[in-house]
């Protein structure tokens, strides 16, 4: 089985001479088909820029990186990425139908399956009944739904999460992590999912990996045995708050 | 429906948006119909003569004796400013999406635009009638359209340029063409910028035309009316012509403000106030 996302050695550097800023370095990566990942670590880790090595939206200075056995240029005109960042990114001008459709009419699917699919996809995020809405008429937490269905709306191989719940308030937060979870089951698409939430991280994943800056580096990797089904009673279990406790050592200790 | 986030901005009824609009507009009429009395009031009072300033009325009286005559010049004129608007208008928004489109083609001819933006234009007026004769509407209608050009280009490559890196990101990301990201995110987003050059524009492109014709052609034209009238002391009808040239102007700005409705109906400034 070809892994969705390998990558060795991978390293990255902004700028040349003295100013050059190394942002990764040595990144050894494998993520399986239907993986859960969650990249976390203090600002100026790399996180981000791990994930956009991975979406093509950056170059890697060095290292081997392939997407589903292809280079990540390809797997990006192969339409394998869903992007999802901190910002709902929504067309102003386009209604919540139409900025799902996106990607769809990019992608020169017809008009009549758009919309189906569309319809679908806001149904799965359970906003079915704005679709006629413009994006400035709904509340943050529908908009970065309408983010996550445009995202979903082409089936990716590769769902990639950029702090998506970053701006939203803690209420809100918990409930669209339960979102996801149900969306990456249904779907069955692989997810990296970047965070500076360490209870986020572990509630959402399959794997924790942590990362410390200077330059950035994956320096634990942690399973999360959580029972695959989670939801509320997952945040009381004991395992959970174990795990949590795990994931903040190993953040702490690379604390000096 | 989970129903956390589920307070929908509702949408005012319409009879409270012709209340509101009353009120918004209210306090502009009532000072337009002031500054009219006004004026008509001081002129009267202190006897200033009608060569120095018309009165309000007799203006009025001038603008409904002479009606068939000044709105007839005063579209000869329109026309002119009209031509020349569509063809400044047309050749900025082909430069804007060369400019957005090809990194050279900006950097080399942008500042090059900017430089020739500070120029006076219609200081070229006489350079056109001598070019296209001075009879040739043609004249007039470059004057107006390379007045036109600067500021709709200007703003409309911003506007084709100004996009959020995450729309691009975004656009990138589904490995969307160049011509697709220019159609799906760079166009909507330059509209309200287009629009607010229009505005611009529409006032420049009757200021040039007038001005232009100051500089000689024909006689049946604002500026020549108005140069005429003056000669001959008729200073109300030359008023009565400023009058008509400014509904012209107005006309023109309610237009373009319609179309800008119509094309993006979306736009923040047309959200119902909270």
């Amino acid at each position: 089985m070809t892994l969705v996302v390998e990558a060795k050695g991978l390293s990255k550097t902004f700028g040349t001479g003295d100013e050059a800023v190394r942002a990764l370095s040595a990144i050894d990566l494998e993520m399986g088909q239907g993986d859960f990942i969650s990249l976390i670590g203090p600002s100026g880790c790399g996180k981000s820029t791990l994930l956009r090595l991975i979406g093509d939206l950056a170059r890697p200075t060095s290292g081997e990186l392939s997407i589903n056995g292809k280079s990540p240029h390809q797997a990006r005109l192969d339409r394998d990425y869903g992007m999802v960042f901190q910002s709902a990114t929504l067309l102003d001008w386009r209604t919540v139908r139409k900025n799902v459709e996106l990607p769809l009419e990019i992608m020169d699917v017809p008009a009549a399956e758009r919309s189906t699919r569309a319809d679908q996809m806001l149904e799965l995020v359970q906003l079915g009944q704005f679709a006629g809405h413009f994006p400035w008429q709904l509340s943050g937490g529908m908009q970065q739904r309408v983010a996550i269905a445009r995202a979903l709306a082409f089936r990716p191989a590769l769902l990639l999460m950029d702090e998506p719940f970053g701006a939203l308030d803690e209420m809100t937060r918990e409930l669209m992590q339960q979102e996801v979870l149900r969306l990456w089951a249904e779907t069955g698409t692989s997810v990296v999912f970047v965070t500076h939430s360490i209870p986020e991280a572990v509630f959402l994943s399959t794997r924790v990996l942590v990362m410390t800056p200077r330059p950035g580096t994956i320096s634990d990797e942690i399973a999360i045995d959580l029972p695959s089904r989670r939801d509320l009673e997952t945040r009381k279990n004991p395992r959970y708050f174990e795990l949590i406790t795990r994931v903040r050592d190993a953040l702490r200790s690379h604390d000096s | 429906m989970t129903g956390f986030d589920g307070e929908l901005r509702a949408g005012a009824s319409r009879s409270s948006a012709m209340r509101r609009s009353a009120t918004r507009y209210g306090p502009a009429v009532a000072a337009f119909v002031l500054v009219i009395l006004l004026w008509e009031g001081i002129t009267r009072l202190l006897g200033v003569e009608t060569f120095v300033l018309a009165k309000p009325s007799e203006i009025m009286s001038s603008f409904i004796e002479t009606w068939a005559t000044v709105w007839g010049v005063g579209f000869r004129t329109l026309w002119e400013a009209l031509g020349g608007f569509v063809i400044g208008v047309s050749a900025a928004v082909l430069t804007s999406f060369a400019a957005a489109r090809w990194v050279g083609f900006r950097e080399g001819m942008l500042p090059i635009a900017i430089a020739m933006n500070s120029m006076p234009i219609v200081a070229l007026a006489p350079i056109f009638n001598n070019w296209f004769g001075s009879t040739n509407v043609f004249a007039k209608m470059s004057v107006a359209a390379v007045v036109v050009y600067f500021p709709v280009m200007i703003n409309t490559t911003r506007g084709l340029l100004e996009v959020e890196p995450r729309e691009l990101e975004l656009m990138r990301s589904v490995a969307a063409t160049p011509t697709e990201t220019m159609r799906r995110v760079r166009i909507p987003h330059a509209l309200p910028f287009f629009f607010a050059s229009l505005k611009v524009a529409s006032a420049l492109s009757l200021i040039a035309a007038i001005v232009a014709e100051y500089f000689g052609g024909p006689q049946n034209v604002l500026g020549q009316y108005i140069i005429n009238r003056a000669n001959l002391f008729q200073f109300p009808d030359a008023w009565a012509a400023i009058l008509v040239a400014s509904l012209l102007g107005i006309a023109f700005y309610v237009v373009i403000l319609v179309a800008e409705r119509l094309a993006m109906p979306w736009h923040v400034s047309f959200r119902e106030a909270e």
